[in-house]
């Protein structure tokens, strides 16, 4: 038995969805159920932070660790990549392969330089002997705001990889769905950013 | 045409959750309010910047598939409200009629078990 | 040395019978299998046409064969319990020691609840469920192989203690802290309970999104959400609970692991970390995962009730209604498996309200059954036996349970054995006599014969007294006071008798399992006679019955259209034949990538175990590059063109 290779669809220009059984729909309907699950675990972090935050075991809470700039920092770069990365969409759907890696490429340095300020915090609060070990709330602090970063990294890490298919292969519609899956991720992140500034920093500082 | 109006969405989601972080961040460290007026302020402009970003930037409810996108959505907003709520609620009256000192001790008598 | 092993030394090798016999076992039965593969030259077979595949076909039947492996290996956990309860007794202490008779009943509820149960119901789930929706496949081949072969990883990461270690978690099922926490159980036991249990898991909730997509996305035209066959439907309910459950189990492990290896501070005793916290998460998942067990074989009995009674089921609506009612309920409950843990009468009474509450959409399903049967022509086979087994034992089950669900009976009653046999009821009379009645039922469906009937009405008899023989004296005993867990109890308590009897029923239980094994040997040699040309053996209702047995690697040649539930039966009335015009068919390929995946977080759990930093770092890499690989790959389908589909057809129709 031999079988053929199937033979992938031209790409007409402004036209995104080409594959002919709805796979497209498919893939992204599952990334963002994953997605769901992916915002569950997350919930199940800020519930037990909700409920660890006040044991703070003699160590600081999260007022003596605030530092509000630096906050508003990260928060206003991440938001500002979540923008961008929805401007490389537009450019995708116009078939714009240049623009297309420039706006993504313009996420990717702004989600490092959150990394990096994110990192520099956490080295703040080590080197000041306020680690993960020393309290319930620093743990879950770290917890929470690092599995957020993770992402963060996990994040950059895919977008590099598409940025060299797409540089190699062009738009064809892998990654066409790949950038789609990605830019929900990005945009996801974002969202459970709001939230962990919100209720982790400005209320604890509130507080 | 269809590609300016999508521009616009995502001009006006950025702009408009710009102003909501900056406004909640000033709410909070400018003390314009205190105790669970600020509370109830900052945690409204959290929600009201998730609907923004679910509206203009991922699209919630529009193009291939949105139904079942949405549906998936409001059940996983119906799960995290029990988990987080149901768990909060939990651990605030599990030591109504044990301390945690008596918590810790029935643990280890039990093997840890249930 | 110490960075090329982390914390393995020489005296983790076996050293104790156990780990040695354990060690012994495992070796044995690789070796053994490797040399008959390798006699038969059966391994370009074996890679290319099983270990690789992408059909769910395939991916379901290795499920079951893992699970049975796994289920003898957790029923020698049983007996081993059973013995040592019998014997240890007053002066005597039995023939273990306490700390390994904790280690074995923890070993024995994570691996009958994870790889048994679990793996039953995803390897059923995969060969019917795709069928059954009229799909050729589910949404991610490639993903499903992952599933699969995580399973397999965490499968064999639990079983690698015997040789790295020798000691598993002593801790419980759930390993509930402070006990599990580093400076209570210092060992790597509940390591391997963590990790084996978070790769496991992971499996489980990608098969979740997969099959979730796929019965939402996939199903043949025409056939609505309200036109799909009940399995189809518990199945969809049991994966909404997969996906909102286990990320929490993700969680509360991942808390607990970061608790042990980096010393944090969520659930200890110090440092501001509270263990009841641990608690609540674990049931938040652990209630939901006793109805994800549930639902598919409530789906299975549906079936079953209705081909065998020639009737439709009856109030399928109401039936869904259960089934939804059911999963969002059993999402609210999570609280009854720790009523007596300090909560105050407002929280206790709302989620005892919630538990008993939740008795009714079950006892809804039970009499839709039975009406299902009333003036119905049943067939009384071997199938039926296991369902009305089911009934009775089930029935029994939930009033027990209904009654711990009263906070005021639970205080008298919880961590007694009168829990562990309502629980047992539960699982065994409810999920696994599901799952016997299911492989009776679609055996020849996968092999083209059915099984002996004879030998399976012996095995149901033997099981069904067995059950009842091992675990009503446990009811007596947990009304007597007996705690669960016990590895020794005074003389003068009287407990020993009906120890001794439980002890009895088990053997009767392995018995029947034993029966259940020579069933299918008999039942291989005697295919002949009880061959199944039709496709059709009990003249069935849903689509999997419309092809032939065992099914073509496509499902269906021509995609069905659908017009009503019963979809098969309603074509076998209008006797219409639909013209076979055939297209080419578009398959996926065969792919290892989920076997090397897999391979990497086995040796990312085994790292993590030893903390062993090259191995954890060398494990993500190669794992990420797998990935990265894979995605470079385009060339993941191929196409049966249709003149190759004809031919196929064609001898099938000769041969039927």
């Amino acid at each position: 038995m031999s079988y053929r290779r199937r033979k992938l669809p031209k790409l007409k220009p402004g036209e995104i969805t080409v594959d002919k059984h709805d796979s497209n729909e498919k893939t992204i309907f599952g990334f963002w159920v994953y997605l769901m699950t992916d915002l569950l675990m997350f919930a199940a972090l800020f519930a037990t932070y909700a409920v660890l935050r006040s044991n703070t075991f003699g160590g600081p809470a999260q007022r003596d660790i605030f530092n509000g700039l630096l906050v508003l920092a990260e928060t206003i770069i991440l938001l500002t990549s979540s923008f961008t990365t929805g401007l490389g969409m537009l450019a995708l759907a116009r078939q714009d392969k240049n623009k297309v890696v420039m706006w993504f490429g313009t996420t990717f340095i702004l989600g490092l330089s959150f990394l990096v300020l994110e990192i520099s915090e956490f080295w703040h609060l080590i080197v000041e002997g306020n680690s993960f070990q020393r309290s319930a709330f620093l743990s879950s602090f770290f917890t929470l705001v690092g599995t957020h970063g993770l992402h963060i990294v996990f994040g950059l890490v895919w977008m590099i990889i598409l940025l060299i298919r797409v540089n190699s292969r062009g738009l064809t519609p892998g990654n066409i769905r790949k950038l789609t899956s990605l830019s929900l991720f990005w945009h996801f992140l974002d969202i459970v950013w709001i939230f962990i500034f919100t209720i982790v920093y400005l209320l604890g500082a509130a507080r | 045409m269809k590609n300016f109006k999508a521009l616009i969405s995502y001009v006006v989601g950025f702009i408009l959750s710009l102003l909501l972080t900056i406004a909640a961040y000033l709410f909070a460290v400018k003390h314009l309010l205190v105790g669970s007026g600020l509370i109830f302020t900052i945690v409204t402009m959290a929600i009201i910047q998730l609907y923004v970003q679910l509206i203009f930037f991922l699209h919630l409810g529009q193009g291939l598939g949105a139904k079942s996108k949405l549906w998936v959505f409001l059940f996983t907003v119906l799960a995290i409200a029990v988990v987080v709520g149901g768990s909060l609620w939990i651990m605030s009256n599990l030591n109504y009629n044990m301390t945690p000192q008596d918590v810790n001790n029935y643990l280890m008598e039990q093997n840890g078990g249930f | 040395m110490s960075w090329f092993f982390g914390k393995l030394t020489l005296d983790a090798l076996p050293h104790e019978w156990f780990t040695i016999a354990g060690t012994a076992a495992l070796f044995l039965g690789g070796l053994s299998a490797v040399a008959l593969v390798t006699y038969y030259k059966r391994w370009r077979w074996l890679w290319r046409d099983w270990l690789t595949s992408t059909d769910p076909k395939k991916i379901g039947i290795m499920y079951i064969v893992v699970a049975s492996l796994m289920l003898f290996r957790g029923g020698l956990d049983a007996l081993m319990i059973w013995l040592q309860q019998s014997l240890s007794v007053g002066n005597s202490h039995g023939y273990l020691s306490p700390n390994h008779f904790q280690q074995i009943f923890t070993a024995h509820g994570s691996i009958m609840i994870f790889f048994v149960t679990m793996g039953f119901l995803f390897g059923l789930m995969n060969y019917i469920m795709p069928i059954q929706i009229g799909a050729r496949d589910v949404a991610f081949p490639l993903l499903n192989t992952l599933s699969f072969w995580l399973y397999v990883a965490g499968a064999a990461l639990i079983n690698l203690f015997f040789v790295f270690g020798g000691q598993f978690a002593a801790t419980g099922w759930l390993a509930i802290p402070p006990l599990s926490e580093l400076a209570y159980s210092p060992g790597v036991g509940v390591d391997y309970w963590i990790w084996s249990l978070q790769i496991s898991g992971l499996g489980s909730l990608l098969s979740g999104i997969n099959f979730l997509v796929t019965i939402l996305k996939m199903r043949a035209p025409g056939m609505t959400l309200m036109k799909m066959p009940m399995f189809v439907w518990t199945s969809l309910c049991s994966m909404v609970l997969v996906l909102s459950a286990f990320p929490i189990l993700a969680i509360a492990l991942l808390l607990l692991s970061l608790d042990r290896m980096f010393g944090m501070h969520f659930f200890t005793a110090g440092g501001g970390g509270n263990p009841m916290l641990y608690v609540s998460l674990i049931w938040t998942w652990g209630h939901p995962e006793v109805y994800i067990l549930m639902l598919p074989s409530f789906g299975i009995y549906s079936e079953i009730v209705a081909t065998f009674s020639q009737k439709r089921l009856f109030g399928y609506k109401s039936m869904i209604g259960a089934a939804v009612g059911i999963t969002l309920l059993s999402g609210l409950v999570w609280l009854h498996h720790f009523f007596t843990m300090g909560a105050g009468a407002d929280v206790n009474a709302f989620f005892g309200i919630m538990t008993m509450v939740i008795a009714i959409p079950t006892g809804v399903q039970v009499f839709n059954w039975l009406a299902t049967m009333y003036r119905g022509r049943i067939i009384f086979g071997s199938v039926m036996h296991w369902f009305i087994g089911f009934v009775f034992t089930f029935t029994l089950g939930g009033m027990a349970g209904v009654l711990m669900g009263i906070p005021g009976v639970d205080f008298e009653v919880h961590n007694t054995l009168f829990l562990v046999a309502h629980f047992h009821t539960m699982v065994i009379g409810g999920a696994l006599f599901g799952i016997f009645a299911g492989i009776t039922y679609w055996f020849p469906k996968v092999t083209g014969f059915r099984l002996n009937e004879r030998l399976g009405k012996y095995a149901f008899w033997s099981w069904i007294i067995g059950f009842f023989v091992s675990f009503l004296p446990l009811y007596i005993l947990g009304f007597m006071g007996a705690t669960r867990r016990l590895d020794h109890y005074d003389a003068s308590t009287g407990w020993q008798g009906l120890f001794i009897v439980a002890a009895c029923g088990i053997v009767i239980i392995g018995f029947g399992a034993a029966l259940q094994i020579l069933q299918i040997i008999v039942s291989i040699k005697q295919r002949k006679e009880n061959v199944d040309a039709t496709g059709d053996p009990w003249n069935g209702r849903t689509l999997e019955w419309s092809i032939s047995s065992p099914p073509p690697v496509y499902n269906f040649a021509v995609i069905p259209k659908i017009t009503s539930r019963d979809a098969f039966w309603e074509m076998k009335q209008s006797q219409e034949q639909p013209a076979a015009k055939y297209e080419d068919i578009v398959m996926p390929k065969n792919t290892a990538a989920g076997i090397y995946l897999s391979g990497f977080a086995l040796l990312f759990g085994f790292a993590m175990v030893w903390h062993i930093l090259w191995l954890i770092l060398a494990s993500i890499i190669g794992a990420v590059v797998c990935l990265i690989v894979r995605s470079f790959d385009e060339d993941t389908e191929y196409v049966i063109p249709a003149a190759e589909v004809a031919k196929i057809e064609a001898r099938r129709n000769h041969r039927g």
